[in-house]
């Protein structure tokens, strides 16, 4: 694992923070629209990791994730949260949503208040906590998610697509769950704009030692982020295993239409061709210090 | 939740029924439901019921989806039963204080309750083997004759059409802002009817400026189309009646006649 939280206690194993047991998500059931969205999920997500989400186009991650605090009940099928099964006491449910925070795919449809401040507030308001500790929250937010103080007091309605962005995140960083899951939080931004966003949510991650589920398309993205990665196929887990293991796998994951980085493909070809470098190669960084190792020793020869 | 609501619900499918053109599936209806208040005896009755139980069964529409379509009117047949049940005169079967039920009425509780059951099970099917499209379609080329007394028959029936297109797209995005709000921990569960009218403003406002913002991006894309109105327009799908739209009108008119024949003869059995 190259979980950084991991590597600190020595690879003991930490308890799981969310488990479930057969998971099975239904939707229309009884209609002819009938579809498994989520079938028989057993899973373990480690406290304090950071897992990237990846599978096809309706491969069923936003289904999977809503689950993990209560937005949709399993057709069948338990989810613990911190060891606790959120749908045995339905009054415990909304300390579970601050628990686990989403963050929605586009969420910045969901802003409504009048200023930038009131709609952060929104979530810790929620939660009941003193006006003090609401500010304070809001503040450390914008700082993580990087919007100016300026604009806590404009409209939402008059941000950038971007900026909206990042005051929705920020919305669901105010209530500083314990596990932080984005549906796609760049799709749409532009590349500095996505790394950026990314950036500061792993920041915030290593500051606050919680769990942060990032779902992407970008394997390039998850590569560079994610400790671990979650690959979904058809409604259900190919594979739960470190960043390594799982794209150098390079060819199953083609063949289920995703694709390892750029970067590791192109190591993978010149391994392929003999040349002696590693394949796990996620980076443009690793890439380069391969490169720069090979060129050193000066057998490079064979091109 | 929300998207439990079936009226309205398109089931595509390649049946019989499926495939009569949408205007004879609009007559065909007005014709059964008129078939239904011509009624007034048994053996009328098992006609419109076996018409509908074909129906259904050509199309391959579960008989589930029947009750389904009931499940919002329940109320009202209760009230229709309960109103003939309590307040229609005849020999007493059953009295106590003010209350008195006849056997007229229990008759006509069952008949009348039975009739808005089959109105609302007819009218379904419709809606379940057509799509929104075909029937606003099929609504405009049959109000068409309107247009020479000016009445804005397509400009009606293009609203329609938009209405209908995006009552689905609304739904799903009042569950999205629902859900998105509830992972705040807002509650819209508990709580006064003031608390509760406050909790929907997080959810109305996004869904608002949503609205406003689709109205506006289709009403652009429309204009970048040219669209300008019925005058000149053509039509990708030219609708034309075929031997099936032609054997359901005979089968219609054969079934209806039948039923104003027993009405006239049959004595027994009426109501
Ligand atoms: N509300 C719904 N009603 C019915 N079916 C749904 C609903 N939401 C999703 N589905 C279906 O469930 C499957 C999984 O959808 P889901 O949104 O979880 O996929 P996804 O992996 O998040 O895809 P994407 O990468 O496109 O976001 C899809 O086949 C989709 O059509
Ligand atoms: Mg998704």
């Amino acid at each position: 694992m190259r979980g950084r939280a991991n590597e600190a206690i020595g690879g003991i194993k930490l308890p799981a923070i969310i488990r479930t047991e057969g998971l099975t998500h239904v939707y229309s059931e009884g209609t002819p629209f009938r579809k498994v969205a989520v079938g028989n999920i057993n899973l373990e997500i480690e406290q304090g990791g950071f897992v990237g989400v990846i599978g096809h186009t309706g491969s069923g991650k936003s289904t999977l994730i809503q689950h993990f605090n209560g937005l949709l009940k399993p057709t069948s099928g338990k989810i613990f949260v911190d060891g606790v099964d959120i749908w045995e006491n339905k009054q415990d449910m909304r300390k579970v949503r601050f628990d686990v925070g989403l963050v929605f795919q586009y969420p910045e449809y969901q802003l409504f208040e009048e200023t930038v401040y009131k709609d952060i507030a929104f979530g810790p308001k929620n939660m009941g906590l003193s006006e003090d500790e609401v500010d304070k929250r809001v503040h450390d937010a914008v700082r993580f998610v990087g919007v100016s103080q300026d604009l806590l007091e404009k409209s939402p309605f008059e941000l950038s697509g971007g900026q909206k962005r990042r005051v929705a995140i920020a919305g669901v960083i105010a209530m500083e769950p314990k596990v932080l899951i984005l549906d796609e939080p760049t799709a749409g931004l532009d590349p500095k704009g996505r790394d950026k966003i990314l950036s500061q949510i792993k920041e915030y991650h290593e500051q606050q030692q919680n769990t942060v589920l990032l779902v992407s398309h970008s394997m390039e993205d998850v590569a560079k982020f994610a400790s671990s990665v979650l690959v979904m196929n058809n409604a259900g887990i190919y594979a739960h295993d470190s960043i390594q293991n799982v794209f150098s796998r390079v060819d199953e994951l083609e063949k289920m239409g995703l694709s390892a980085p750029q970067i590791t493909k192109v190591f993978y070809k010149l391994k392929q061709k003999g040349f002696p470098v590693d394949s796990d190669v996620f980076s443009v960084k690793d890439a380069k210090n391969q490169l720069q190792k090979m060129l050193s020793r000066g057998d490079s020869g064979k091109c | 939740m929300l998207k439990d609501i079936t009226i309205g619900q398109y089931f595509p499918g390649e049946s019989f029924v499926h495939k009569l053109d949408p205007r004879m599936k609009i007559v065909l209806t007005i014709a059964y439901v008129v078939m239904l208040f011509l009624t007034n005896n048994v053996y009328g009755f098992i006609i419109s019921v076996g018409f509908l139980v074909l129906s259904y069964s050509i199309s391959r529409i579960s008989f589930k989806m029947i009750l389904k379509s009931l499940k919002p009117i329940v109320p009202i047949i209760l009230f229709t039963a309960i109103l003939n049940l309590f307040f229609v005169n005849g020999d007493p079967l059953f009295k106590w204080w003010v209350i008195s039920i006849s056997a007229q009425g229990v008759k006509l509780a069952v008949f009348m309750s039975l009739r808005v059951i089959f109105l609302i099970a007819g009218t379904s099917l419709l809606t379940y083997t057509t799509s929104p499209i075909e029937l606003t379609d099929g609504i405009e080329l049959l109000l068409s004759p309107l247009k020479k007394v000016k009445f804005p028959v397509h400009e009606l029936a293009m609203m329609m059409t938009i209405a209908l297109r995006f009552i689905p797209t609304l739904i799903e995005e009042t569950d999205k802002i629902m859900s998105a709000q509830k992972a705040r921990g807002a509650d819209l569960e508990s709580g006064g009817i003031v608390q509760r009218a406050k909790a929907l403003i997080p959810i109305l406002i996004p869904l608002f400026i949503s609205a406003f913002r689709r109205a506006e991006e289709l009403a652009l894309a429309m204009e970048c189309r040219c669209y300008h109105g019925d005058e000149g327009r053509t039509r990708m799908k030219q609708l034309q009646y075929s031997w099936r739209d032609a054997f359901s009108f005979i089968l219609i008119s054969v079934l209806i006649i039948t039923v104003i024949l027993i009405n006239m003869f049959i004595k027994t059995g009426s109501f």
